[in-house]
């Protein structure tokens, strides 16, 4: 019966489990914003260095 | 009640020699040829071959066939190993592709898909010294070359025989044309032709683009959301294997847990009936690009019942009905209670966060972490859509090299510890048949003649061969014949004690 009444108010309530994602999403933007510049700061020493190359040499014919 | 949701995963891994020949029948041999030579336990170094004889690619589910409809064909000509940890890894045409073992548990079948990326790891290091000096070979964990060809990530299921297919294909449809807001792998621009990377910069499935029909047995040309086809690899008076081609190979650990895991669930739901909303799409093919396509989540689908609803909102009410399920009927289907709640307590933070903020699961879906990388890469550089650049973040988040793989640098969580990573390469899953499958390649390496899913040949003192079929998926576990392996039995006694 615990398990029932647990599993209701999870599934009753979903805008507050929204709300809830939402504050924390708010207050990790700042930190998400200098991870990601990390971030693409070693894209460009990980990216191929002839993108256009790279790409069009990428064909793979018969799949599946 | 519903049956155990035994599945499995085979991927299709897009293949290139950079810098040298490029004939990619010839390199996914060389590939899967080296790594097979380095790990075989028998004293000649080859594999284990795969036994061809219960391959019927060309059986529909319907229990009928369109005389226009192109069945696969078998390539039986073609590297094709067993491995001890059960899987099966193989040239499927012009792929490398591995089919992880049968697995009991969504969490277990993740598992043996990392495994399968380690294998494919050591694979393209072992390949390369037979390459030229300049040369390097190359793998990639997607489903699409940018230019129009498309190669799978398909998953199966186990399912009674009891089900109507047809009830099935009603279904679950719903779920293949919605599930991709999580499990997409995300795109840049769009391959259907005279569609402009202006009209599509980016969307959400790297194989939305490619389905043509509702429902069919082809894999490769007017590719169906639904495949038919019919082999089930076990016992056919009692199961069906569902075959599903419409998902896209995922980098993201929770991707993967939660396309097997909900899709598992759902199936459970339909051999169980009680699945009480129709969800069914007025036109499921336009609605899977047209869900692609629409990076705000807000589009609403036509029902066929009049009804508008947007993908969130068709997963918000399968996760609904999945949690009345769970309580209803509990969920031993999944492998436990602990592995079912698992899942459906995943699914709902994934939807939480696509339905408030996309960008907050960043750390769990695709899609929305390589979208990130897009943009951010797109506005420092001041990139228009369709520059090369873009692309090649996409095709490098899915590269196999661990040094540039960007998805390995986005901050995915991981969920698979590196142990059972290295464990599952060469160790089989404790849970199904594929215990027994790997144990005996471990124990008798040259007694083994060839085996497949559902049998294995023996050959003791050069007496007849002898085939042991393995009906039954969940029989042949560490619970049932571990024991047998423990002793110093010969091969003869234990087939002995096996009743064959």
């Amino acid at each position: 019966m615990a398990e029932q009444v647990r599993r209701n108010k999870q599934t009753s309530d979903r805008s507050e489990v929204t709300a809830e994602v939402a504050a924390t999403t708010a207050a990790q933007s700042a930190q998400t914003k200098s991870d990601l510049d990390d971030l693409l700061d070693e894209i460009d020493d990980v990216l191929e260095s002839n993108a256009e190359d790279f790409v069009k040499s990428y064909v793979q014919k018969g799949g599946e | 009640m519903a049956i155990p949701k035994i599945c499995g995963i085979e991927t299709e891994y897009g293949i290139q020699i950079r810098g040298g020949d490029s004939n990619p029948i010839l390199a996914s041999s060389l590939l899967i040829s080296s790594y097979v030579a380095a790990t075989s336990k028998k004293s000649d170094a080859q594999g284990i071959n795969w036994d061809f004889c219960d391959e019927q690619p060309a059986i529909d589910a319907r229990g009928f066939s369109y005389e226009d409809s192109f069945a696969p064909e078998i390539e039986s000509h073609l590297v094709n190993a067993v491995l001890t940890n059960g899987a099966r890894y193989y040239v499927d045409h012009a792929h490398p592709e591995i089919s992880t073992p049968e697995c009991r548990t969504a969490l277990e079948v993740l598992a043996f898909d990392c495994s399968a990326e380690e294998i494919v790891r050591r694979s393209m290091k072992l390949a390369q010294p037979f390459l030229g000096p300049q040369a390097e070979m190359v793998l990639y964990k997607n489903n699409s070359d940018g230019k129009g060809n498309s190669y799978g990530c398909h998953e199966n299921f186990l399912v009674s025989r009891d089900v109507p297919f047809g009830r099935l294909v009603a279904q679950i449809t719903p779920h293949f044309v919605t599930r991709q807001i999580f499990a997409g792998a995300g795109k840049v621009g769009c391959e259907i032709p005279g569609v402009s990377e202006r009209e599509v910069p980016y969307q959400i499935s790297q194989r939305a683009d490619f389905f043509e029909e509702e429902v069919g047995l082809e894999t490769t040309l007017r590719r169906p959301i639904v495949n038919t086809r019919d082999e089930p690899h076990c016992d056919p008076q009692k199961y069906r294997r569902l075959h599903v081609i419409v998902g896209d190979a995922n980098m993201s650990q929770t991707a993967t847990l939660l396309k097997v895991g909900t899709t598992s669930l759902i199936l459970a739901m339909i051999e169980d009936e009680v699945l009480p909303v129709d969800l069914s799409l007025a036109h499921a093919v336009p609605a899977i690009r047209q869900v692609s396509y629409d990076l705000t989540l807000r589009q609403t689908l036509l029902l066929r019942d009049g009804r508008r609803m947007s993908a969130l909102d068709i997963q918000w009410a399968l996760l609904e009905m999945a949690n009345k399920y769970s309580i209803s009927h509990g969920l031993e289907c999944m492998g436990g209670q602990d592995d079912g709640e698992q899942i459906l307590q995943l699914w709902e933070t994934v939807l939480s966060g696509l339905s408030s903020e996309p960008e907050s699961v960043a750390h769990l879906v695709d899609w929305v972490a390589k979208k990130r990388l897009v943009d951010g890469y797109s506005q420092r550089h001041d990139l228009q859509p369709g520059d090369s650049r873009l692309k090649a973040i996409d095709l490098q988040y899915h590269d196999m090299r661990e040094e540039k793989c960007l998805a390995l640098r986005v901050g995915l969580d991981q969920i698979v510890s590196d142990e059972q990573r290295q464990r599952g390469v060469m160790e089989p899953p404790d849970s199904t048949r594929a215990f027994f499958r790997g144990k005996c390649l471990e124990r008798w390496p040259d007694q083994v003649i060839s085996a497949n899913w559902d049998s294995m040949v023996f050959e003791v003192d050069k007496g007849p061969l002898r085939r042991v079929p393995m009906m039954e998926p969940m029989r042949g576990s560490k619970e049932l014949v571990g024991h047998l392996f423990d002793s110093e039995t010969s091969l003869a006694d234990f087939l002995e004690q096996l009743g064959v």
